[in-house]
């Protein structure tokens, strides 16, 4: 199928991007990796009157070490993340999640930027950045702006970003020893996340120190399992002790209900999963 | 002239790679839509998004105004509202067949349901301009559900029938006087304490055929022929059926199939848009194409399955089954297409499978509703019989406490009872159950997993084991032309082939079988080689064009071999034939003194010969031919099998479920298939390990869902879970050759067989898996959820009802509903 | 109207393109390479992959324009002098195609893989190519012929590929 006609603007520095987005109005649309817009476009489910294209700015692609922090550039592809070593030491949880966004040829086109900017509470990565609270990093006509993750998300599709404003880089704090998994469960191997758990913990001797816990498609947004996290600091990590924390799970979702999973399945598979995703992550 | 080089390796039996995947993988194929003339037109069809309403008015103006558009029609026109697509078979003498014009009239049945086209000069602009068409509907309630739409007072699909029934279709092995009453027999095993009887209600969920290739069609109108090029499965009934729809006579219809991507039964079909594309470039005098997108191609074209089974089983204490019911509603959708009426028969005499019943009852009901018509899909009726059978004698073992194996055992035909005529009327000529199963029970390890299952289960495992077995046969090789004439089919079943040997002692093989996938250009040229003697590279397999194939009945229900097959052997026959009469007035020796083999026709006890490229060179010449024959070798000949083809085989998986998600792994899968001789094992497995992936996929994947408005809520390749390759497993397959004893070759069809045999092995496979858990029933897709809610219900745990017909925001574009579109921020 | 220029199969092309022509359009309409296919609308099915510098890409989620100053590889372009490369002749030996629409995105797909990983094991080959659909195959032999051409690709090999099927009764 063939989209409808629009025009198309290829910037070459991030001011001439946002310059452009304020020109266009409100019918643009950013083109990042285009990996969920142009399916999008195609089916004509949108038809925006100008994409601008974020592919001429080499600098959004750069993964780099910021001190306590990596800083990874919004228009750095999911393949480019997954294979970095500073994100693989600093950012392991990432690196997972990243591996399991839809497949091989979409990773090679498709951007961290982009994906979370497109805020579907089903993708992969929303609840990484929550749990992991990266900052995302936001340029527009006034400047640059930085926004914690927890103010990022905003509802479906909806994020802390204004209509004159791009994504620019995303900063993941180090968690660099700390040990990791995604659980992904889905109907295919090609299919978005019926639920997807985002873990990340830090034990000392045997027992949880911290946690940190993301959750894709329980919500209209991403979310971070607070509940769960408390209750995992200073449980042993064994099965018993993380199971029942991880009943928390649920605790401020709002499970969707679709052909797939009803919400009180939803629910269910979270709280399995969210054991499974931490006693992985500890062992 | 080169002389045609001796072939000493018999070809038959022989794993060659295929001739035909040179141009496949360079990228050189000819699809329809590759296929372009100066000229063309493009055809975008207008699509009701509505399941059932009236059509109040159509506004054409905005998109006739579009610059580059030529057109813009509805049915009123093209002047097709007299155009009714054919329904080529009639069930019942008093089948209701609708009238089906090419795009709606003044109703749409089925949302999906063209009601105008446009044409442009490129397919852009006429996918721009059908954006711009704006039909008026006033709606009308849709009927959905089968059960609901055979009551009284039930809205109609068709008013003008009175009732939503198009067929009731019986068969009764007392009057057929093939076994006795199965209604008696089970009313008497209903008072018998020494008897059992089961019921069941399964649901064979709706199916999308999925070809990879979209379908297309190219109409030229140009030449002294019409020529349509189409991704189709039967030219020859798209020629015959254009002529009789469009009026233009069958001698100015040329249609060519090029190369087809699959088919599996969704491209065996005379399409709205083949007849609209003709009657568009007839009346523009210019090139027309259509090539469907993915979406299109879900929601219109024809879907699969689609059916409700209650079965009845009556058996003895000790094992032995005595009578078997089956009453089933099939959904025919809204319109009767090409042999959709008659799927659900397909299947009907093969409930009782491989087994000795007493008594054998079937009832089916054709009903129509508001969505996509139904047809063949791979398997067409016969993976439904196998999947109520197998199923039921599953539950039939559980409820006497005996190994499901061994309660087969105890009712199969065994292999000293062949030919063997069954309770349903068919005469099997061939089989050995026993060998096949002994083989698959060996490769399988099936006591191994047996053992392994009772530890997990006494462990209180979360992830529990499951053994699913099929042993199933089916009937293919579609089919003795009489058979067909008693079943109210349109059509015959006899292949027509042809075998031109040329001068230079090369052979061209024109066959009426159509392929899209099989491999007929490779297996043919070993049947060839093997028959004339001539080396395999030396031969030509032409098809797919009824200009060169000009006699056929094309590719469907595993036919190919079993009757295109022999077609080729026959004339062959005819060509040696011809070619011994020449070899003897030549070589000056008595026909009879004459040996053929190797090629060479040699004068027994001489050195004398004469190879068969020579004599095809003496024929061009026919300067020295014996009197009064024709100079050519020449030959066709046209095969009507007078029986079916019975291939037969034991499939067990091993099924692993996670009793905690629901999820259901195949960890391991064995299958022994007895398709008689194999012309070319390596074909034989690649269709093998094809329709296993497709039945698996059934049992474990997909289901075309509608929601309450009728509109089909999964129909894109994001939310309708076809099985890539991280989601199934390899496959051990073996044969066993027990030859069929029908055909010369020994031969039976394999395209169905996986498909046939493996749904039920798989869900049979999960329900062991819990049924320790009090689990009897999980609907197919057995998604995760479905077996989560199982275990539940079977633990007394009320919970949530499974909501089946929601749209599906999560899966597909994320969360983006396709149905139900919002504003959302994409980057 | 944007201009793109691009190299296809070692030929340079400059063309004028609507924004909205996707990369699999420009490839078949424009430069006639009509062996890229095109079998979904939602960049599923993985038919229309080629490669774009290098890296497997489904040619139907990229626009022509934003292939400005890129090298993209099709199907047409990977046998040299006549000779099929051994991916390609491994799917053939192996008989990893029926009716072949799925074939070049495939091929390309399988390409990228052994790329990443000159000797994948089953899995890695049935992850790596989860992004392409095939109706036809099962997959089975489009897996082994993947981990055939991998034997025939590593350094010292001889260039032709074993055919690894087992076949029943053979």
């Amino acid at each position: 199928m063939i989209p409808a006609p629009f025009d198309y603007v290829r910037p070459g520095t991030v001011d001439e991007a946002v310059r452009a987005l304020s020109e266009a109005g409100e019918d643009a649309k950013i083109l990042a990796g285009g990996q969920s817009l142009i399916p999008v476009l195609r089916l004509r489910l949108a038809a925006p009157s100008v994409l601008i294209d974020l592919g001429g700015i080499p600098e959004l692609r750069r993964i780099r070490d910021d001190g306590d922090r990596i800083a990874i550039g919004a228009m750095a592809p999911h393949d480019d993340v997954l294979r970095d070593e500073l994100v693989h030491e600093h950012v392991g949880l990432l690196a997972k999640a990243t591996a399991t966004v839809a497949d091989n040829q979409t990773r090679h086109r498709g951007t961290l930027g982009g994906s979370l900017a497109h805020a579907d509470p089903a993708g992969d990565l929303g609840g990484v950045a929550l749990a992991l609270e990266a900052e995302f990093v936001i340029a527009g006509p006034g400047g640059t702006r930085t926004v914690p993750a927890d103010e990022f998300f905003v509802d479906y599709f909806t994020t802390a970003l204004g209509e004159d404003e791009i994504l620019t880089e995303v900063r993941f704090p180090k968690y660099t020893g700390w040990g990791s998994h995604y659980e992904k469960f889905n109907r295919t191997a090609q299919s978005w996340s019926m639920v997807g758990i985002a873990a990340a913990v830090r034990t000392e001797g045997g027992t949880i120190a911290e946690a940190r816990v993301g959750l894709s498609n329980m919500g209209t947004t991403p979310l971070r399992a607070r509940g769960v996290e408390e209750a995992l600091v200073g449980q042993p990590a064994t099965a018993d002790a993380v199971r029942a924390a991880a009943q928390r799970v649920t605790e401020g979702t709002a499970a969707p209900s679709d052909a797939d999973a009803a919400a009180d399945y939803r629910e269910h598979l979270a709280r399995v999963l969210t054991g499974r995703a931490v006693l992985a992550a500890a062992s | 002239m080169t002389t045609t080089a001796e072939s000493t390796t018999p070809e038959l039996g022989r794993s060659r790679a295929r001739k035909e995947d040179a141009r496949l993988l360079t990228g050189r194929t000819r699809w329809t839509d590759t296929i372009a003339l100066p000229g063309t037109l493009h055809l975008s069809v207008v699509r009701s998004p509505v399941a059932h309403a009236r059509i109040t008015g159509i506004d054409t103006e905005e998109a006739r105004r579009l610059p580059g558009v030529l057109g813009v029609y509805t049915v009123r026109d093209l002047a097709a509202e007299g155009v009714s697509l054919p329904c080529s078979w009639s069930i019942t003498p008093d089948q209701k067949t609708p009238h089906h014009p090419p795009l709606a009239v003044d109703t749409v049945r089925f949302a999906g349901e063209g009601v105008a086209v446009v044409i442009a000069r490129d397919a852009a602009t006429a996918r721009d301009a059908s954006e711009l068409v704006v039909p008026d509907f006033e709606d009308l309630p849709p009927v959905l559900d089968m059960e609901a739409a055979l009551a009284q007072d039930a809205t109609l699909v068709h008013p003008d029938f009175g009732t939503n029934a198009s067929a009731h279709w019986v068969f009764d092995s007392e009057e057929a006087g093939t076994g006795e009453s199965a209604d008696r027999l089970i009313a008497a095993a209903e008072s018998d304490s020494d008897s059992v009887v089961i019921r069941r209600r399964y649901r064979q969920q709706r199916l999308i055929p999925a070809f990879m290739e979209p379908r297309s069609v190219l109409v030229d109108p140009t030449g002294e022929q019409y020529v349509i090029w189409t991704s189709t499965q039967v030219p020859h009934f798209v020629r015959i059926f254009m002529a009789l729809m469009t009026g233009i006579p069958e001698h100015k219809l040329r249609v060519i199939a090029p190369d087809v991507g699959g088919g599996f039964g969704g491209k065996l079909q005379v399409t709205p848009e083949e007849v609209l594309c003709t009657l568009a470039a007839r009346k523009l005098g210019r090139p027309v194409k259509w090539t469907e997108t993915r979406s299109e191609s879900m929601l219109s074209g024809h879907h699969g399955r689609d059916q409700v089974q209650h079965v009845t089983l009556a058996a003895k204490r000790d094992g032995t089954v005595t009578a078997l019911k089956v009453e089933i509603l099939a959904d025919m959708g809204a319109y009767l297409v090409l042999v959709g009426p008659a799927i659900p028969i397909l299947g009907a005499y093969l409930y009782n499978s491989i087994y000795k019943f007493d008594a054998y009852r079937l009832e089916c009901t054709n009903v129509f509703t508001s969505k996509t018509p139904t047809d063949a899909y791979r398997g067409a009726g016969r993976p439904e019989a196998t999947f109520a059978i197998e199923r039921t004698m599953d539950e039939l073992a559980a409820e006497l406490g005996r190994d499901p194996m061994d309660v087969r055992r105890q009712n199969w035909i065994t292999h000293e009872e062949f030919p063997f005529t069954t309770v349903a009327g068919l005469h099997y000529d061939s089989g050995n159950y026993e060998a096949a199963t002994a083989k698959a029970v060996e490769l399988f390890d099936y006591d191994g997993l047996r053992r392994e299952q009772q530890q997990r289960r006494d462990a209180g495992d979360p992830v529990q084991l499951g053994i699913g077995i099929s042993t199933f046969t089916e009937m293919c090789g579609l089919a003795p032309s009489r058979w067909f004439g008693e079943q109210g089919y349109v059509a015959g079943g006899w292949e027509r082939a042809s075998i031109r040997m040329l001068p230079t002692g090369k052979v061209e093989v024109v066959t009426g079988a159509s392929a899209h996938g099989q491999g007929h250009e490779t297996a043919w040229s070993q049947i060839v080689a093997d028959q004339l003697g001539v080396a395999f590279d030396d031969v030509e397999v032409l098809h797919g064009d009824t200009q060169i194939a000009h006699k056929g009945l094309d590719t469907y229900g595993s036919r190919s071999l079993v009757v295109g097959g022999i077609a080729v052997v026959n004339a062959a026959k005819k060509v040696i034939a011809k070619a011994r009469t020449v070899a003897a007035h030549l070589l000056e020796a008595s026909e009879d003194d004459l040996e053929f083999s190797g090629g060479r026709f040699t004068v027994r006890g001489t050195d004398k010969g004469m190879a068969i490229g020579e004599l095809a060179f003496a024929a061009l010449q026919a300067h020295n031919y014996p009197e009064g024959v024709e100079p050519s070798l020449d030959s066709s000949a046209t095969f009507d099998p007078d029986a079916f083809s019975y291939p037969h085989g034991t499939h067990l998986a091993a099924m692993e479920v996670d009793t905690e998600t629901g999820r259901a792994t195949l960890r391991r899968y064995v299958c022994v298939d007895d398709v008689g001789n194999a012309v070319n094992p390596l074909l034989v497995e690649g269709q093998v390990h094809g329709g296993l992936a497709q039945g698996i996929a059934q049992a474990l994947f997909e289901e075309a869902n509608y929601d309450e408005q009728g509109t089909l809520v999964n129909g894109t390749f994001v939310d309708y879970t076809l099985p890539s390759a991280a989601d199934l497993p390899s496959f051990t397959t073996d044969r066993t050759e027990t030859p069929s004893t029908t055909n010369p070759l020994g031969v039976k069809g394999v395209g169905e067989a996986g498909t046939i045999a493996s749904t039920p092995a798989i869900v049979n496979g999960i329900i062991d898996a819990v049924r320790h858990l009090g689990v009897t029933e999980i609907e197919m897709p057995c998604t995760p959820q479905r077996v989560w809610r199982a275990i539940q219900e079977a633990q007394g745990r009320t919970t949530q009802e499974t909501p089946i017909d929601t749209h599906s925001p999560g899966a597909g574009l994320g969360s983006i509903d396709p149905n139900n579109p919002q504003e959302e921020e994409v980057q | 109207m944007a201009q793109v220029r691009v190299t296809v199969d070692g030929v340079e092309y400059v063309d004028d393109v609507e924004p909205r022509t996707l990369l699999v359009y420009y490839l078949r309409e424009r430069l006639g390479k009509v062996g890229t296919v095109v079998g979904c609308d939602t960049s599923n099915c993985g038919a229309c992959t080629v490669h774009l510098d290098g890296r497997s890409v489904k040619s139907c989620a990229v626009l022509a324009v934003q292939v400005d100053g890129c090298e993209v590889t099709t199907i047409e372009g990977l046998a040299r002098d006549g000779e099929l490369h051994p991916v390609q002749k491994a799917f053939h030996e192996c008989h990893a195609l029926q009716c072949g629409f799925c074939t070049p995105g495939m091929i390309l797909q399988a390409i990228d893989l052994l790329g990443d990983n000159s000797d994948p094991d089953e899995q890695e080959v049935r992850e790596g190519i989860e992004g392409n659909l095939c109706r036809c195959t099962g997959y089975q032999n489009i897996v082994r012929a993947v981990q055939s051409a991998a034997q025939a690709m590593k350094p010292g090999a001889a260039a032709r590929v074993e055919a690894p099927v087992t076949v029943a009764g053979d």
